[in-house]
């Protein structure tokens, strides 16, 4: 499907003409590159937690302490963590770009929405790499 | 004068958009509190296996399907999205390729299902060892 410029809702995006980096283009180009990554980092998660040996009934927290004792699963909840929350946020931008009438409840929803995803990539991070399995 | 033109009404194509949509934001809303639960591992054990034992209640775990019914619809759209814009006969088959995602998500969604419900369905329904 081809979008021209003319037909995004989006307001005072460059044109493309113009040359040089363009964001509406590798933000739409990033949706599509995280998305295929989350594919097996998403489904994974899922199938390992909730399907698997006994899904979410086995998991407590010695099952987080065991898992996160290994660098792997530490760096795969890492990667879904920030590329999930970017692709989410991102994905939620372009929605409100599309729905927000004013100028004024553009800035505000967009504020709420960049607020509060970078407050759980920030503590998501911290906890994965302060987690201290021998915690009384 | 006929109403034609007035509203847009695409065929079954656009509600996969629709759905795209609801189920994006749906489970980036999820993301938000999974994050806030999972990091009650640095308050205690004991805090962090109280509300994990909330998703394994029957409620929560029903609840858990729909969201990994939501996620798994997304990424198969998201699959045939990226084939319609990359894929040079992607546009010619995207009816197809929209019921060949369906049916898979029925394919998945059937034994998904089972497993994620048995400790349910059993201390529901089932006789007491
Ligand atoms: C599992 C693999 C996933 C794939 C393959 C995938 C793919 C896609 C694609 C191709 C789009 C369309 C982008 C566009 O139209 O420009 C999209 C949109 C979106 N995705 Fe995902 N995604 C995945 C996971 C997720 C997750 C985990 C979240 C939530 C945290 C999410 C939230 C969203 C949102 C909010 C949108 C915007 C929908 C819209 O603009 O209509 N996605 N996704």
């Amino acid at each position: 499907m081809t979008v021209t410029q003319h037909d995004l809702a989006v307001p005072n995006t460059r044109s493309p003409s113009r040359g040089g980096r363009n964001f509406e283009k590798t933000s739409w180009i990033f949706m599509r590159a995280s998305g295929l990554v989350l594919v097996l980092l998403v489904l994974g998660h899922l199938l390992i937690m909730n399907v698997l040996d006994g899904g979410v009934q086995r998991i407590n927290f010695a099952f987080v302490a065991g898992r996160w004792s290994s660098p792997f699963w530490q760096l795969w909840d890492l990667t879904v963590l920030w590329l999930a929350m970017l692709h989410g946020t991102n994905g939620l931008r372009v929605i409100i770009n599309d729905y927000a009438r004013s100028g004024k409840t553009r800035f505000w929803l967009r504020g709420v929405l960049y607020t509060a995803s970078a407050a759980t990539i920030i503590l998501g991070t911290l906890v994965i790499f302060t987690f201290d399995p021998n915690l009384a | 004068m006929a109403s034609v033109g007035t509203l847009y009404r695409g065929d079954i194509s656009m509600w996969s958009w629709v759905a795209q949509r609801i189920t994006g934001v749906a489970v980036l809303f999820f993301l938000y509190v999974h994050v806030l639960d999972t990091a009650l591992v640095r308050v205690s054990p004991a805090a962090y296996d109280d509300v994990i034992a909330s998703y394994k209640t029957p409620l929560v775990n029903f609840m858990e399907v729909g969201l990994v019914g939501a996620v798994l619809f997304h990424a198969l759209n998201g699959l045939r999205v990226i084939a319609v814009d990359f894929w040079g006969k992607g546009t010619r088959y995207q009816k197809q390729m929209l019921w060949t995602i369906v049916a898979v998500w029925v394919l998945i969604m059937v034994p998904a299902t089972y497993f994620m419900t048995l400790h349910t369905i059993q201390a529901l329904f089932g006789s007491t060892p």
